[in-house]
C-alpha cells in the first residue's frame, strides 16, 4: 500500500516561509493568492497502513506544532 | 557540453557528426583516431570529449600557465595536485585553492553554488587536510529591489547556496567579495577558496601505483547528475522504455553537505589509519577524469569495472557511469590486504564503498562491465597529450565594452558623492551576505568578517593564518596587465593591514571566449602580470583554475583574473582591524598614495566609459609601505589600519568610522583636483590611527602623514588652502546617515 | 568534573565544546551509537546539523543509543547541556518543552548577542546575577522557540526560563524572546546560542560563555544546596 502523509504548520503558528512565498507571488503577477502555507510531504510504501498514524506521532511530525493528515493510495509507486 | 543531435538508433560506431556535436574539432577527432588505431566507440568518445574539453585540458590556457612562478621557500606543494600548500612553522601546511562554478550556477544559483563549495573542499580533504576556513568571490549584473530581478535571484540563491554548504558541513566562511557589473548580467561567477592544515607527513598524493592494487569508491552513489549535453549519446532504446518519457538526466548536480561530513571524516580517517596509497575526489567529468588522472601521474594504467559502482538508479549506461557528475565521492587506491579495513571504516561512517577496479601496468585506462572490455584508451594521450593551443592575442583599438549608466548627477558635491557611493552595490556593506555564513566553527575565527582587512584564524602555536580574496574586474577591463598587478597588491595589503606576510597564491581566471583575439589579449597579459606581481612578492602561484568562454549574447564579461592570497603573522593576539578605535587618536596615511579616477567607483557612477589604461604605480614604494604598515601592526603601534581601495580615501575613512562606531575629523591633503584627492583610486594608500604619541614614532618609521583625528559622532572632511591657514569645510555626515547609505543591500535580502 | 559531548554524524560544534568543557574540566566524545557515557558528571549534546536536519532538525539524532543513555542519566538527574542543535535534539526527545522553528526571518544568521540571565540560581547560571547582559555568538536557521500559552505560562510560573534575548537581539522570532530554557527540576538545560564559542578574549571576544561551563562543575561540586 502507497501512503502519503502531508504535514502542515499548525494553525496560529507563524509561518515566514508562507508567508514569504504569499508576498512573492503578487510581486510576479499573480494576483489572489492568499492565506499560503508551507509544509511537508513524504511519501511511502506500508505493508501495514495501522501503524501511519504512530509513525506519523513518533517521528514523521512534530505534533506540538505540526498538524499531519494521512492519505492512503491505491497501490504501491 | 554543448547541446547536440541524438544518435539515430543502430548507429554502431560514432562518427565525426557525432564528436563535433560532443564539442571536439575534426582536427582532435581525427588525434583520437590516431591515438586509438581506430574510430572510438561510444564510451571512448564520451572519454576524450571531456577528458579534450577546455575545462578538464586547460586546451587555451596550459601553455600561459606554465610561465607563471611556482616555486619559493615556503611551498610544500606546487600546482598539478588536488590542491597547493605552503609550510607553516611547526611542521604543518596550509592547504589552499580557488575553484569556478560558474556555469552551473547561473543555471540554479542555490545548487550551483553549493556544489562549488562542496568541489573546492573535497580537493582539500583529497590531499589530507582538514578543511578550515571558505572564502567566496562573486559577480552578478546590476541589482534592483524589483520582484524577479535576476541580479538579484542569482545572488540570493548563491549566499544561500554557500551559506547552506559551509555551515552545514561545520567549515567557517570567514571572507569573500561580490561586485555588481553589467556585463556579469548573463554570466555570473562564483568561485569558492578553501583552506586546509595538515602535518606536512600526513598530505598524501593521488598518483595511483602498486598493479594489483584496488580501486575503491566510496561515498555518495552514482546517478545521472551533470550529464547534460553529453545525453547525445545515450542509446535511443533507453528513450523509448519509458512512457511519458520525461527528460530524466538532469545537468543541475545537487550537493549533499551531511553525505560530505561524513565523507570528509571518513576520509580523513582512513587516512590518519594508514590505509590509502592514493586518494582523489571525483569532480568534473566524474570516474573519468579521476582515474584516468590517478593512472597518469602514477603512470600506471586502471582498469575500471562499470558493473561494481553503487548506482542511484537502476539502468544507466556504461558511458553515463563514467562521466556522472555525481557529489560527494571519493576514488582511492587500496592494498587488497587493506581492503576490509577501510570497508569497515566508510560502514562506521555509514557511507557505501566498493572495489570497482584495479591498478595495472598496462598505461591504459579500460571500461568494463564484467568480463566485457567496452572501451580501452592509452592515459598519455587522454591526459598528457590532448592538443594546446597557442592564443592569438591583439590589443583592441577601443573599448569593447559599454559604458556604465550613470546614477549621480555630474554636478554631485562631495557630500551626495560619499553618499551615493556608500549606497552603491559594489559598496554597500556587505553584511547581509556573511551573517548568513557561519564564521567561528572550529574556535580558530580571530578576526570575522568584518573586523579587519584579512580574515585570521589561529594556529595552535599562537600564531595566525591571514587570508584575503580580490579582484576589480572593472579595471582589469581597462588595463589587464596593470589591473591585474593591483589585484594582487589589494590581496597583499589586505593581509599587511592584517599584520600578516604573504607565503603564497591562488587564481581563478574569469575570461571570455580566448579564441577572439581581444579576449587572448586580457588573458595574456593578465597571466603576465600576475607572474610579475607574485615573483616581486615572492608568493608564487601554489594552484589555482581556470574559467573561459564566459560571454553571451549581452557580450564578454570583464576579465576576471580573481586572486587568493594566504600569508601568516607571528602573534594572533597583535591581529589588525579596521576601525577607529579611541577618541583622540590620531589619523595618518602611508604609502605613495597616488590617487586618480581613472577607472573609479566615482567614475562608474558618473557613467564614464572606461580609461584607455589605468596609471603606473611604484611597485618598489608600494612594497615598502606593505613592509611598513604590516610592521606597525605587528608591534602593536596602531590601533587600526585599512588600505584604502574602491571608492577612495573618503569611503575608506567612512568605512573605518563604521566599523568603529566613532567619527573622526580629517584634512584632505591640498591639491589640485578635489575628486581625485577624495574619491581616486590606486594602489599604495592605507589609513592607520594611533594613539597620539606614538604618531612621532610612526611618522619616522614608515613615512606616515598625520590627515586627522578620531573623534566625534559624525565624519568631517576639510581641506586647507594652499597657505595652509584656511580650512574649508567639504562635509560633514553623522554616523547614523552613513550606516543609513551603507546599509542599502538590505533591501536585496527581505 | 568529567564531560560527555554526544557526536552524532553532522555534529560540527562538538569539538569546540570538548574545548571549551575542557577549560573547566575534562571532556571526551562519546559516539551516538554508544550506549556507555563512561561515568561523566555531565553530558553536553552539541550544535551542528545532525542527520543533515533531515526531516527536522534533531528528529533522528534523538533515536540514537547515546541518546537513550541521555535520557536515562537525565531522568536519575544528571546534569544535561543542549546546545544549539543540541536544544533542537532535547526538544524532539521531550527532555525539554516546545519546539524551534524556522527563524522568522527564513535565513540562517549569525550574530553576536546580548542575553539577559532571568534566573541566576539554577545549575547553569549559579555565580551569575539575575538581569546580568552576557556577549555570547548565536548562528542557526531553526532557532525560533515556541510553546503554546499553557506552557510558556508554566515555564515562567516555574522559573524555567533561564535566558532571553536582550531587547534588539530576538531576531528569529522566539516567544517572550526566549532563548535558553531548563526542565522543571532544573537539571537538563537547553539554549540556541554558543556558549562554547564565549570562552576566550581573542577568539570569542568575550568569556561570558565559560561562565556556564563554570556553573555546572560548582553545582556538580555541590556548592549549591
Amino acid at each position: 500500500m502507497r501512503a502519503r502523509v502531508l504535514v502542515r504548520p499548525k494553525a496560529g503558528i507563524l509561518d515566514p516561509q508562507g508567508a514569504a512565498v504569499e508576498r512573492a507571488l503578487p510581486a510576479l503577477g499573480f494576483a489572489g493568492a492568499a492565506n499560503v502555507h508551507v509544509g511537508r510531504l513524504i511519501e511511502l510504501d506500508v505493508a501495514d497502513p495501522e501503524q501511519l498514524d504512530a509513525m506519523c506521532e513518533k517521528l514523521l511530525a512534530n505534533p506540538l506544532v505540526e498538524d499531519y493528515e494521512v492519505q492512503l493510495l491505491d497501490a504501491p509507486a | 557540453m554543448p547541446e547536440g543531435t541524438a544518435l539515430r538508433p543502430g548507429a554502431g560506431v560514432p562518427t565525426l557528426q557525432d564528436a563535433l556535436a560532443l564539442g571536439l574539432t575534426a582536427s582532435e577527432y581525427e588525434l583520437v583516431c590516431e591515438k586509438q588505431g581506430r574510430p572510438p566507440n561510444q564510451v571512448e568518445l564520451a572519454v576524450y570529449s571531456l577528458m579534450w574539453s577546455e575545462h578538464c585540458a586547460y586546451k587555451h590556457s596550459k601553455l600561459l600557465l606554465r610561465t607563471l612562478p611556482t616555486e619559493g621557500e615556503h611551498v610544500a606543494l606546487g600546482p598539478g595536485e588536488n590542491a597547493g600548500a605552503v609550510t607553516l612553522p611547526g611542521g604543518l601546511v596550509c592547504a589552499f585553492k580557488v575553484e569556478s562554478h560558474n556555469h552551473p550556477s547561473a543555471v540554479e544559483p542555490f545548487q550551483g553554488a553549493a556544489t562549488g563549495v562542496g568541489g573546492i573542499l573535497r580537493d582539500i580533504f583529497a590531499l589530507g587536510a582538514r578543511p578550515i576556513a571558505v572564502l567566496d568571490s562573486l559577480r552578478f549584473g546590476e541589482p534592483s529591489a524589483a520582484a524577479g530581478d535576476r541580479a538579484r535571484y542569482l545572488l540570493d540563491g548563491a549566499v544561500g547556496g554557500i551559506g547552506h554548504y559551509g555551515n552545514s558541513i561545520g567549515v567557517p566562511t570567514v571572507g569573500g567579495e561580490v561586485y555588481f557589473e553589467a556585463p556579469y548580467e548573463h554570466n555570473c561567477l562564483v568561485n569558492a577558496m578553501a583552506l586546509g592544515l595538515a602535518r606536512r607527513e600526513q598530505l598524501i598524493r593521488s598518483a595511483a601505483s602498486g598493479p594489483g592494487n584496488l580501486v575503491v569508491l566510496f561515498g555518495a552513489s552514482t546517478g545521472r547528475d551533470g550529464i547534460g549535453g553529453a545525453s547525445v549519446l545515450a542509446s535511443a532504446e533507453l528513450a523509448g522504455e519509458e512512457e511519458a518519457a520525461p527528460d530524466m538526466r538532469p545537468t543541475v548536480q545537487v550537493g549533499d553537505p551531511f553525505e560530505e561530513k561524513k565523507l570528509l571524516e571518513c576520509s580523513l580517517e582512513l587516512l590518519e589509519r594508514g590505509l590509502l596509497v592514493a586518494l582523489q575526489d571525483l569532480g568534473a567529468a566524474g570516474l573519468t577524469s579521476s582515474s584516468s588522472e590517478m593512472a597518469s601521474k602514477g603512470e600506471v594504467g586502471i582498469d575500471i569495472d562499470v558493473a561494481a559502482v553503487p548506482l542511484r538508479e537502476p539502468g544507466l549506461e556504461p558511458f553515463e557511469i563514467m562521466i556522472s557528475e555525481s557529489q560527494e565521492r571519493m576514488l582511492c587506491v587500496v592494498e587488497p590486504s587493506s581492503f576490509e579495513q577501510v570497508a569497515a571504516v566508510c560502514a562506521r561512517w555509514e557511507l557505501p564503498c566498493s572495489a570497482i577496479g584495479r591498478v595495472t601496468d598496462s598505461r591504459r585506462l579500460r571500461v568494463l562491465r564484467g568480463e566485457e572490455v567496452l572501451a580501452d584508451m592509452p592515459v598519455e594521450g587522454l591526459v598528457d597529450e590532448c592538443p594546446l593551443y597557442e592564443l592569438e592575442p591583439r590589443r583592441p583599438q577601443e573599448g569593447i565594452y559599454p559604458p556604465p549608466a550613470p546614477t549621480i548627477s555630474p554636478e554631485a558635491g562631495p557630500r551626495e558623492a560619499l553618499l551615493a557611493l556608500l549606497a552603491s552595490p559594489n559598496l554597500a556593506s556587505r553584511r547581509p551576505l556573511f551573517e548568513q555564513y557561519d564564521p567561528i566553527v572550529q574556535s580558530r575565527t580571530v578576526r570575522r568578517p568584518g573586523e579587519a582587512d584579512a580574515a585570521v584564524l589561529a594556529l595552535p602555536d599562537g600564531s595566525a593564518l591571514a587570508v584575503s580574496i580580490d579582484c576589480n574586474g572593472r579595471r582589469v577591463a581597462a588595463d589587464p596587465y596593470r589591473g591585474t598587478v593591483e589585484a594582487v597588491l589589494e590581496c597583499a595589503a589586505n593581509l599587511a593591514c592584517a599584520g600578516a606576510e604573504p607565503l603564497g597564491t591562488t587564481n581563478n581566471l574569469n575570461f571570455a571566449n580566448p579564441e577572439k583575439e581581444h579576449i587572448a589579449w586580457q588573458l595574456t597579459e593578465a597571466v603576465r602580470a600576475l607572474g610579475d606581481a607574485c615573483r616581486a612578492l615572492r608568493a608564487p602561484i601554489v594552484g589555482g583554475n581556470v574559467s573561459l568562454y564566459n560571454e553571451g549574447p549581452g557580450g564578454p564579461i570583464y576579465p576576471t583574473p580573481v586572486i587568493g592570497m594566504v600569508g601568516t603573522l607571528p602573534d594572533a593576539t597583535r591581529a589588525g582591524r579596521l576601525g577607529f578605535r579611541h577618541e583622540g587618536d590620531a589619523i595618518a596615511l602611508i604609502g605613495p598614495f597616488a590617487p586618480s579616477l581613472a577607472g573609479s567607483e566615482l567614475d562608474k557612477l558618473h557613467g564614464r566609459p572606461l580609461p584607455p589604461q589605468l596609471p603606473a604605480c611604484e611597485l618598489d614604494a608600494v612594497l615598502d609601505a606593505l613592509e611598513a604598515v604590516r610592521g606597525a601592526v605587528r608591534e602593536g603601534l596602531v590601533c587600526s589600519a585599512h588600505d584604502i581601495a574602491e571608492g577612495g580615501l573618503a569611503v575608506a575613512l567612512a568605512e573605518c568610522c563604521l566599523a568603529g562606531a566613532i567619527g573622526a575629523t580629517v584634512t584632505v591633503p591640498a591639491g589640485d583636483e578635489l575628486a581625485a584627492a577624495l574619491f581616486g583610486e590606486g594602489p599604495g594608500g592605507f589609513l592607520v590611527s594611533a594613539p597620539a604619541e606614538l604618531i612621532g614614532r610612526l611618522e619616522q618609521g614608515t613615512g606616515a602623514r598625520m590627515i586627522g583625528t578620531v573623534g566625534g559622532d559624525a565624519l568631517r572632511l576639510e581641506r586647507a588652502d594652499p597657505t595652509g591657514d584656511r580650512r574649508q569645510e567639504l562635509l560633514s555626515v553623522g554616523l547614523e546617515e552613513l550606516r543609513d547609505a551603507n546599509d542599502r543591500l538590505w533591501e536585496l535580502f527581505p | 568534573m568529567k564531560f560527555a559531548v554526544i557526536q552524532f554524524p553532522g555534529s560540527c560544534d562538538d569539538r569546540d565544546a570538548v574545548h571549551a568543557a575542557g577549560l573547566v574540566g575534562e571532556a571526551e566524545l562519546v559516539w551516538h551509537a554508544e550506549r556507555d557515557l563512561r561515568g561523566a558528571d555531565a553530558v553536553i549534546v552539541p550544535g551542528g546539523f545532525s542527520y543533515g536536519d533531515y526531516l527536522r532538525a534533531g528528529a533522528i539524532a534523538r533515536f540514537s543509543p547515546a541518546m537513550d543513555a541521555v535520557l536515562e542519566f537525565a531522568s536519575a538527574g544528571g546534569l544535561v547541556l543542549g546546545i544549539c542543535n543540541g536544544f533542537q535534539v532535547l526538544c524532539e526527545a521531550r527532555l525539554l518543552p516546545g519546539a524551534l522553528l524556522v527563524n522568522a526571518n527564513r535565513r540562517f544568521t549569525s550574530r553576536q548577542a546580548s542575553l539577559e540571565v532571568v534566573r541566576a540560581e539554577s545549575a547553569f547560571t549559579h555565580g551569575l546575577q539575575a538581569g546580568q547582559l552576557l556577549r555570547i555568538p548565536v548562528k542557526h536557521a531553526w532557532g525560533r522557540y515556541h510553546a503554546d500559552p499553557p506552557t510558556l505560562d508554566a515555564l515562567e510560573q516555574n522559573g524555567q526560563v533561564l535566558l532571553r534575548y536582550a531587547p534588539g537581539d530576538n531576531f528569529n522570532g522566539s516567544v517572550a524572546d526566549i532563548a535558553g530554557v531548563c526542565n522543571e527540576v532544573g537539571n537538563v538545560f537547553g539554549l540556541m546560542p554558543h556558549p562554547e564559542h564565549a570562552v576566550d578574549e581573542l577568539i570569542g571576544g568575550s568569556t561570558d560563555g565559560l561562565k556556564i561551563f563554570q556553573s555546572m562543575r560548582l553545582a556538580k561540586e555541590g556548592a549549591l544546596a
